[in-house]
């Protein structure tokens, strides 16, 4: 029996009198990875920032790990050291080393050991080969080497669920890969459950178990990973699978 | 000429007491400046939260350093505390309050502008970090907002020792006040003294404020690169 | 506080209201035609002009208004240059306004952007003509929340003229207070006098920037 991390349930998100998303349901399990897909404006960042309490939504719930999640800062301050997120934005702290961009969080909210945490930040750093660049500023890396610190200094927090956010969308077409190459590992060797905004349909197909499909705020589908991408259910799914280029 | 005025500057202790004149300024500057950006970063912050009565206290207290000609701010800490709060402090310390509480509120609103000109996902990555309110100020949005402030800050500065030419008016012996004393005692024998008196003053006040305006300038010019 | 002191002193203060309103018009306009000149001066970076030019501004900008005033007022007489104190503190406001406005406007000047003017060279425009029709319009509209703090900051620093003995606002409270010691109430009536005339010029230079700044950019 897989265990569930994160539901979603009846979720109703409105900008003044326009709604921008309807009546939202899923859950991810442990280890899962879910894209979310669709054209653009069809409400899929707006979803992924609400699972981060980063927008207030009117009505609908949501759980972690089968409990409530409460609607208040308090609240999602705590959550927020259990679900990582990484953005479009290159969102490193412009005043911090690489290092210091990495130790922040995990040392002064996690109140974790210093010198331990940088044992494994240096460690994590390895894996996307930047270990030289510790103690760099941002102003100093280049767009591909920022976003990798960024899901380094997420994973430092270690969240049991990771979301990101059209992380590649902002680079140049040279960088892409790699960071997709550490999204893809971390699911193949950490089985980090994930949720994913991309614009990238190889990568998505590569990666996701599962797609959500949206268009105008719906949930327009819900199909397995393999199957949404050979033989999609909807004929607006068609369309847009057929409108992007692999 | 029998005696060069230039000659004034150097008779007696005349010399030493314009640079302890001027010490007097300088350091009612550096306290005043020190006390009102602590005052005027508590105030700026308070001005970025959401309440609206607060902001418009705050913006209350702005605009009426904003009005009030420093001259004026002056006049009312030396005559109203005296007389109307009975605290009877040396000119030196009213001069300070005056000052400090002028910096605050010329400060607050640097503060905000800066704190405002911190991308919005700065602040959001932070948030997603976990950090709460006051560790996303004190490590994410300050840092920031104290580099984009710092040329505004120094040009604040500048104007801060300018002002202190204003302290003779209330009395403080300050490096103006001594001059025209010097002037006056020597006019008998140094009639043209008291071109030379000024003119020195005028240079002291060049000296200190053009290093620090030429550097606010190259801060400036760096960031909008 | 006692209405009767502040009743029995109205005349006298309407009369320094005038003459800081006068006296600051007067140095307000001068400070902006010397501004003008010398902002354009360094933009086209004139030989020779525009290093004098460049010096003033660093001279007027570093130095207080009361020394400056000081020099007009006691140390040219030395020199042999007499003047009145009104003359003085109008030379002293423009000396010292001109060097602001110069920089406010070479900030709206440099602040035009390189493909306007790159736009209107491909036009076969001249230099006078690019000042003319592209760098002075859009320039200027750039600097006008420069030119309104300017303008607020020149009429505050006239409070400085009271150590000439002129009879403007801030010198007419002084004398009162000297005469007759009613400190609290002259005070009031002094803070009152400036925000009459600077809150709304406050508000109606804020009205205009942003209309100045819709009417050339439409945002």
């Amino acid at each position: 029996m897989a265990e569930e991390i994160l539901k979603v349930e009846h979720l109703n998100k409105f900008y003044g009198d326009w709604q921008a998303l309807h009546d939202i349901n899923f859950s991810i399990n442990k280890g899962e990875v879910v894209t979310l897909l669709g054209p653009s404006g069809s409400g899929k960042s707006t979803l992924i920032r609400t699972l981060n309490g980063l927008e207030p939504f009117r009505d609908g719930k949501l759980y972690f790990h089968g409990k409530e999640i409460e609607q208040d800062q308090k609240n999602w301050q705590e959550l927020r050291q259990k679900i990582g997120m990484v953005f479009q934005s290159y969102d490193l702290f412009p005043n911090l080393t690489v290092m210091d961009n990495i130790l922040l969080a995990p040392v002064k909210v996690q109140g974790r050991d210093k010198e331990e945490v940088k044992k494994e930040a240096l460690e994590l750093l390895d894996r996307v080969e930047l270990r030289n660049h510790a103690d760099s500023y941002p102003r100093e890396l280049s767009g591909g080497q920022k976003q990798r610190i960024a899901i380094v200094r997420a994973l430092a927090m270690h969240p049991e669920l990771m979301l990101f956010d059209e992380v590649t969308a902002s680079l140049d077409p040279e960088m892409v890969r790699g960071v997709l190459q550490i999204i893809k590992e971390l699911s193949d060797r950490d089985h980090m459950t994930m949720i994913i905004v991309t614009h990238e349909m190889n990568f998505a197909a590569k990666i996701a178990d599962r797609v959500l499909f949206l268009e105008g705020g719906k949930i327009l589908e819900e199909t397995p990973g393999k199957q949404f991408f050979e033989k999609p259910q909807t004929s607006r799914a068609a369309e847009f699978l057929n409108s992007m280029e692999f | 000429m029998a005696h060069s005025g230039i000659n004034v500057l150097f008779e007696g202790t005349n010399f030493a007491r314009l640079m302890g004149g001027l010490w007097t300024a300088i350091w009612i500057a550096g306290i005043s400046l020190v006390l009102g950006l602590v005052l005027g970063t508590i105030l700026g912050m308070l001005r970025t939260l959401k309440s609206k009565i607060i902001r418009f206290i705050l913006v209350l207290y702005l605009e009426f350093f904003r009005i009030v000609p420093t001259v004026v701010l002056l006049f009312l800490a030396y005559y109203i505390l005296p007389r109307q709060f009975n605290i009877n402090w040396p000119a030196t310390w009213m001069a300070v309050l005056a000052f400090t509480l002028w910096v605050s509120a010329e400060f607050s609103d640097i503060v905000r502008g800066a704190l405002e000109s911190v991308p919005e996902h700065q602040r959001e990555s932070g948030l997603a970090l976990g950090l709460s309110q006051w560790q996303l100020f004190r490590y994410v949005l300050l840092p920031q907002a104290v580099r984009l402030e710092l040329p505004a800050t120094i040009n604040l500065a500048t104007r801060v020792i300018k002002t202190t030419s204003l302290l003779l008016m209330i009395s403080i012996m300050d490096v103006i006040n001594v001059g025209q004393q010097i002037i006056e005692a020597n006019n008998q024998t140094y009639p043209t003294g008291v071109f030379w008196v000024y003119g020195l003053i005028f240079i002291l006040y060049f000296i200190i404020d053009y290093p620090l305006s030429k550097w606010a300038k190259h801060l400036t010019a760096k960031q909008q690169y | 506080m006692s209405w009767t002191v502040i009743q029995q002193s109205l005349p006298n203060f309407v009369a320094g209201f005038r003459l800081t309103l006068w006296l600051s018009l007067i140095g307000i306009i001068g400070a902006i035609i010397v501004g003008i000149i010398a902002s354009l001066v360094q933009y086209f970076k004139v030989p020779v002009l525009s290093r004098i030019f460049d010096i003033y501004v660093e001279v007027a900008r570093n130095t207080p208004l009361l020394i400056q005033l000081f020099f007009l007022y006691y140390a040219f007489p030395v020199i042999g240059w007499k003047m009145p104190a009104e003359t003085c503190g109008i030379i002293g406001l423009i000396f010292l306004g001109g060097a602001y406005m110069a920089e406010g406007f070479t900030g709206g000047f440099n602040g035009v952007s390189k493909t306007q003017l790159d736009g209107g060279r491909a036009l076969g425009m001249s230099n006078l003509q690019l000042a003319r029709y592209v760098v002075f319009p859009q320039g200027f509209a750039l600097s006008m929340p420069a030119l309104a703090a300017n303008i607020i900051f020149l009429i505050k620093e006239t409070s400085i003229f009271s150590v000439i003995a002129i009879p403007e606002l801030t010198n007419t409270a002084l004398d009162l207070i000297g005469m007759y010691y009613q400190s609290n109430e002259y005070l009031f009536v002094l803070v009152i006098a400036y925000a009459i005339i600077l809150i709304p010029l406050i508000l109606i230079l804020n009205w205009l920037e942003r209309r100045v700044r819709y009417g050339t950019f439409g945002d």
